[in-house]
Order: C-alpha cells, then sequence, then structure tokens
C-alpha cells in the first residue's frame, strides 16, 4: 500500500550525497514503497537541502526492526554523553 | 502494416500554461488511434511507468506520461524527484487537473489521434485518474488501486489530498477499477463504498478485486508484483479501451 505517511523535521547538520558534502535542513521520515530496498515496504529517512535542489539528498531504506535498532543506537548515543559536550555540538542553540 | 513505434521525451503545456516534461509513445502505423495519458505512481516518472506507456503504443494507443514532478525536481532522477515532491506535500489537485488536460491536448493535437481519450493511474495515480475524469470530459478513465478515493491520508502529515468520493456524479466516462483484495489503501470496504457512490449517481463502472494481490500488483519491478492478476488486469484494460477508444 501507499501509506502517504510523512513525518517532516527540520534539522541542522552536514551529509555527503552525490556531489559531496553539503548542509542538511530537512529530513522526512516515512514507511512506504522503498525504491532499491527489496521490499514491499521500508522505514525510508531522507536527509534533504530543498534549497539545493532535488539531488541535494541522502536517502536510506531500512527493514522495520534495522530501523528500530538505529534510533534505538541514536538515543543510547545521546544519552551517554556528558550534557556540556551536547550544548557544545549545537552550535547557535 | 508495421510494428514501428517512437518514444521520447517531450514538453507539453502543463496547468498555468507551465512547461511540464512528458514521455511520448505512438504507433507508426498510418492509423489513427486512442489516446491513454498514463498517470505516475507516487514513487515517480520512473523507468517501469515509461514501459507502461511503451506498452500502451504498442497495443495501438498513443499514450503520453506527463512528469508530475517536474516543477519540483527539473532534471533530477525519479527517485530524487519523488522525495521532494513527498516532502512538499504532494501534488495539488488543481494543479494535476490542469497537467492532465494538457496531456489530452498534446495527444488530441497529433494528426493519427481519433480524438478519444482516456486516463489511467496506478497508486496516487489511481486517484488522480478518478480525480480527472470527474474534472474533464474524457471517455474512459482506469483507476488502479488509488488511494483515498474514499477516506483520508493520517492526520497531521503534509499531504494535500483528501477524499474525493464526492465527486462521483460529475464522473464524465466510463471507470475501471483495478484492486487488490488485500490492499488496505485503498481497502475493499473503500472501494466497495466508491461503488456505492458510483451506483447512486448512476454512472457506469466497472470494479475487480483480486484475491492474492495487495497494493502495486503491475510493478513488474516491486516485490508486490503478482504476473497472473497483472496479467489478468492488462486484459479488462484491453477490453475496455477496446470499446471505449475505438474510433
Amino acid at each position: 500500500m501507499c501509506t502517504y505517511q510523512t513525518e517532516r523535521i527540520g534539522i541542522r547538520g552536514s551529509g555527503k550525497g552525490r556531489d559531496g558534502w553539503f548542509s542538511l535542513t530537512d529530513a522526512t521520515v516515512y514507511f512506504d514503497h522503498p525504491v532499491h530496498f527489496p521490499a514491499e515496504h521500508a522505514l525510508t529517512i531522507d536527509f534533504l537541502n530543498p534549497a539545493r535542489g532535488a539531488q541535494a539528498r541522502v536517502a536510506v531504506e531500512l527493514d522495520a526492526a534495522s530501523a528500530r535498532a538505529l534510533a534505538l543506537g541514536i538515543l543510547a548515543s545521546l544519552e551517554a554523553v556528558p550534557p556540556e559536550l551536547l550544548a557544545e555540538a549545537t552550535p547557535g542553540a | 502494416m508495421t510494428d514501428a513505434m517512437r518514444a521520447e521525451t517531450v514538453e507539453i503545456r502543463g496547468s498555468g500554461g507551465d512547461p511540464v516534461e512528458a514521455y511520448l509513445a505512438q504507433p507508426l502505423d498510418g492509423g489513427r488511434h486512442g489516446g491513454v495519458v498514463v498517470i505516475h505512481h507516487m514513487p515517480g516518472y520512473d523507468e517501469a511507468t515509461k514501459e507502461i506507456t511503451r506498452t500502451f503504443a504498442v497495443h495501438g494507443y498513443l499514450a503520453i506520461c506527463p512528469n508530475l514532478y517536474s516543477r519540483e525536481a527539473p532534471g533530477a532522477s525519479p527517485d530524487d524527484a519523488a522525495a521532494a515532491a513527498r516532502a512538499l506535500g504532494g501534488v495539488p489537485d488543481g494543479r494535476l487537473v490542469g497537467d492532465v488536460a494538457g496531456a489530452m491536448a498534446a495527444l488530441t493535437a497529433l494528426p493519427s489521434s481519433n480524438g478519444k481519450v482516456a486516463t489511467i493511474g496506478y497508486c496516487s495515480g489511481g486517484r488522480q485518474s478518478f480525480l480527472a475524469a470527474c474534472s474533464l470530459d474524457l471517455d474512459a478513465a482506469v483507476d488502479c488501486y488509488g488511494a483515498f478515493v474514499v477516506g483520508a491520508p493520517p492526520e497531521g502529515m503534509p499531504w494535500k489530498v483528501g477524499p474525493i468520493v464526492q465527486m462521483a456524479p460529475d464522473l464524465s466516462c466510463p471507470l475501471l477499477g483495478l484492486f487488490g483484495a488485500e490492499d488496505q489503501h485503498p481497502s475493499p470496504a473503500q472501494t466497495a463504498e466508491l461503488e456505492a457512490a458510483l451506483t447512486a449517481a448512476g454512472k457506469s463502472f466497472e470494479f475487480h478485486t483480486y484475491e492474492g494481490a495487495g497494493h502495486a500488483f503491475f510493478a513488474v519491478d516491486r516485490p508486490s508484483y503478482r504476473p497472473e492478476v497483472a496479467r489478468e488486469g492488462w486484459n479488462q484494460i484491453w477490453t475496455f479501451f477496446g470499446t471505449h477508444l475505438a474510433g
């Protein structure tokens, strides 16, 4: 099915795409038909910078278990870091 | 008699007179032919959809597929274009109707046109095929598993689409609906609701819901492909267009 589901998140960071590194401003997250991963559905994350055009995109397609493990891994990494380092790693925040 | 055909990228005038990229395929046998506007699925104007467009030409139809994401992502690869369009909330309904009208005009302007035009759409394009058929003067329309003709996308999402079942009284042509019994978008209950609305409006339609198939059973490059169901679906399409697009 086409879920139409789309979470859109404003982000700050950088990603490496077809033409090298670029600044990221947006991410979309959705569980829908993948382009490349051989399954009917996958959790897709697009890291985007729409101002630089549609090709300014880093995409990943994951099965549901992998996506959950990744999400928990991200949270575990952040929770293991001293708060002062998190503040330092968020310029302009 | 020749079986030669020609397929190429062209530019048409879409909604608001905007230039829109499109893929045109036409038989070269010197005869006159009905036209088919192919409305691509949410993953975009991709190789599989261009193959579908060529298949219509092989079967004797003038076929054109407008790139509905031309504006968001000119020149981008289909997957990047689909991601960009998704982030922006998809294709607005009014713009879709204008782009299909432009594609229809491009087909009927061809010297080999017999003046008749149908739409066919897949996935999000199935809903858009119904939308076009309720908004424009068409000779036939096919809805392949279009979600959210009945029902609305999840709340809080950026999508610009809503239910359009209420447009059933405006349907301008016979409608063929091809659905999977295991699909949830649209679910069999939702296609039954559309069927009831069309019946109440006195419209001509024919729905087939296939067991053993879910969404996207025509998509040859995806795990959802169901060869037997797709073959039967294609047969329904040839019969339907043979009846309604004949010169």
